[in-house]
């Protein structure tokens, strides 16, 4: 193929890596006052660059190593809207907090390529290098409160366990290309299925850790709570959502792609972190104080989920996985919202103790927290039922049934953070001489109704065209 | 017959100082033995017929790299009793990890040894009479891997605006050179004459 050709299929990529350095001068030399006008143009840049995506050519360039199909079209819409809407959060907050820097948006526009180039990588190549892209702009979003020492300890403890990931990840790399001859997935699952030996599954299982680390799945799970406590919460609100949709994307097409001969063999190792994650999230919820520590466990379970779903090895497993992870995302940008929006004289809500009494301060909160937290535990006809009825579906048509059965025994566990939430919200009373809240910022607070509002009614109509979406998305793997 | 030699040799030494990196008490021996890795690794890729790629790694890593490093750890204060705390602790796990994986290690060896790695693959191309090594990296650098070479861009770009975002402050009160203003200096905006009443003396808060 020639270069034309190349560089239309690749055209989101591109238009968001020239945006984000036009960007980056005009910022440069406008100072630091532009950080509310970079931010608006992030914004519109990433929802032009999710229209590309969906309208530019389907195919393979760059010989191999760049895959755009219909799974990584979807994957892409969603992570660019999803920086996006981390970018409107961002902006209140860093205004807010005095530090804002125009630095912000182009970080997680810039990110946010290296996550589209996951989830179009045809190559172990591009694997690598995309996720050094989104981590290192990830690893800076992290410690962007310079000032701020938690912020600076989560920024370090997520560098350098990254950079231990990327260590596993490349030695499994290193061994199935050894084993294989190939970086290219497809002629690497023509060796695999043709001959596994213990090298190639060695590789294999040394690559999976390394993926399972970046998105947070147990046992590689350490950083999770400690970044989600020290990070700016809405840099923690796009790390809980558009790089693990871009992991799980890259971790179904490497698997399915790359060894779908040897389905048995990386289901196994699946099935165990599954287990794990479900264990870790939902026993490991139960002593959390901190808000965002929890969600961080929280996110733990969840991905467990997701990656059960994966396990199945079936396109129906994939479109489950789709779904987990697009209604998942949504819950989760209401939960950091909500976060953003409650504040006591200047000072952020951490504590989960200290949402007691919140129906009589801020009632239209409390119901959007209510809502969530039903829906995040899995109450039907909430929106994070849906997602573990169709992973749990596809995990019991595989046979996974045992799998899943332990999935809902770890939901039942989980719900007791939740309901705890509830609990305190709307009987507990307000402890003695407690200020009243201050006044939400319209972003946290219009972001945070909005995901409400589609966790439950708006996603009864949602799945009739989420469905066929995913549908879609997951048959057409590797095709053009 | 001497090219195996030189490769074990060579291998056996990369192995040993590599392990020296990570048990050696001082950091500054640490990052010696860093350095002699990353020779021993030049003197494979000679093996291999990339001269190219070799005198890469010592110009870049040995030349640069190592170097920064050695500046960077001779200004930390190490206390290594404090280092070594906890040793002990994590023995018996670090063992059992450790062994698991040379056993991994031992049996990728045997599989390899008994063809199982890609035996027919493509081996890297040596230079040949009509093109150079330099030559041969330049063409498939700047076309089949075109795509990587650009990403890797943007990573370092990346890696800039991150080292900037995060370490530079503009402290106020700072006296900067500004070249323009010094030449266009003339006598009368540099000089101000002021009379001095007799006998009154100097203040020097009224010379500013």
């Amino acid at each position: 193929m020639d270069l034309t050709g190349a560089l239309q299929i690749a055209a989101s990529e591109l238009t968001l890596a020239v945006g984000a350095m036009v960007l980056l001068m005009l910022g440069a030399f406008m100072g630091e006052k532009s950080a509310r006008l970079i931010s608006i143009l992030s914004v519109g840049l990433l929802i032009g660059a999710s229209a590309v995506a969906a309208t530019s050519p389907l195919g393979v360039a760059f010989d191999g190593a760049f895959v755009s199909d219909r799974l990584a079209v979807f994957a892409k819409v969603a992570i660019f809207l999803c920086s996006a809407v981390a970018i409107v959060l961002a902006d209140g907050w860093m205004h807010r907090q005095r530090i804002a820097r125009f630095e912000l948006p182009i970080l997680i526009v810039l990110a946010s390529v290296g996550m589209a180039m996951m989830a179009s990588s045809g190559d172990l190549i591009s694997l690598y290098v995309g996720i050094e892209l989104h981590s290192l702009a990830l690893y800076v979003l992290a410690a962007f409160h310079r000032d701020d020492l938690k912020a600076s300890e989560a920024g370090l403890k997520y560098f350098v366990l990254g950079a231990l990931s990327s260590g596993l990840l490349l030695y499994g790399a290193s061994l199935v290309y050894g084993f294989t001859g190939s970086m290219r997935f497809d002629d690497i699952a023509a060796v695999a299925s043709a001959d596994p030996g213990p090298g190639l599954i060695f590789g294999l299982v040394f690559l999976i850790c390394g993926l399972a680390f970046k998105v947070s799945a147990a046992p590689f799970h350490m950083w999770t709570p400690d970044v989600y406590e020290g990070a700016p919460t809405p840099v923690v609100a796009l790390f809980a959502t558009a790089p693990k949709l871009a992991a799980m994307v890259l971790i179904a097409r490497a698997l399915d792609q790359g060894f779908g001969g040897i389905h048995d063999q990386w289901a196994q190792v699946l099935v165990l972190i599954s287990l794990i994650s479900f264990a870790v999230g939902a026993f490991g919820g139960l002593v959390q104080r901190d808000l965002q520590r929890l969600l961080a466990y929280s996110s733990i379970a969840n991905i467990g989920y997701a990656l059960l779903g994966l396990t199945a090895g079936t396109t129906a497993g994939v479109q489950a996985m789709l779904m987990f992870m697009t209604l998942y995302v949504i819950d989760q940008f209401g939960f950091f919202a909500i976060l953003l929006s409650l504040s006591r004289g200047g000072r952020p809500i951490r504590r989960i103790a200290d949402l007691a009494g919140l129906k009589k301060d801020r009632p239209l909160t409390a119901i959007a927290l209510t809502v969530l937290s039903l829906s995040v535990l899995g109450m039907p006809p909430f929106s994070g039922f849906w997602g573990k009825y169709y992973v749990f579906g596809a995990a019991a048509d595989a046979g996974y049934w045992q799998v899943a059965a332990a999935g809902l025994v770890a939901s039942v566990v989980a719900a007791f953070y939740y309901l705890r939430i509830i609990k305190l919200m709307w009987f507990d009373p307000a402890p003695e001489g407690v200020e009243a809240t201050d006044r939400a910022p319209i972003e946290a607070k219009t972001v945070a109704l909005a995901s409400a509002a589609f966790a439950f009614p708006l996603v009864i109509v949602g799945l009739t065209w989420l469905e066929p979406l995913t549908r879609i998305a997951a048959t057409g793997y590797g095709a053009g | 017959m001497i090219a195996a030699v030189a490769f074990y040799v060579l291998a056996a030494v990369t192995v040993v100082s590599a392990l020296l990196v990570v048990t050696a008490r001082n950091p500054v021996h640490s990052v010696l033995w860093l350095i002699m890795a990353f020779f021993s690794a030049a003197g494979l890729f000679v093996l291999l017929g990339a001269e190219f790629l070799a005198m890469l790694l010592v110009v870049v890593y040995v030349g640069a790299v190592a170097v920064l490093f050695l500046f960077v750890v001779m200004m930390l204060d190490v206390d290594f009793v404090k280092l070594r705390e906890g040793f002990a602790r994590y023995l018996p796990i670090a063992i059992i990890v450790a062994g698991v994986l040379l056993a991994e290690m031992i049996m990728i060896t045997v599989a390899v040894a008994n063809g199982g790695a890609a035996a027919d693959a493509v081996g890297p191309a040596a230079a040949t009479a009509d093109k150079t090594n330099i030559e041969a990296i330049g063409r498939v650098l700047y076309t089949d891997y075109v795509y990587f070479f650009q990403a890797a861009g943007i990573v370092l770009l990346i890696a800039m605006i991150g080292a900037i975002t995060l370490t530079l402050r503009h402290k106020p009160g700072i006296k900067r050179q500004d070249v323009g203003v010094q030449v266009g200096r003339n006598a009368k905006t540099a000089m101000e004459l002021k009379s001095i009443e007799t006998g009154a003396g100097l203040n020097p808060e009224d010379l500013r």
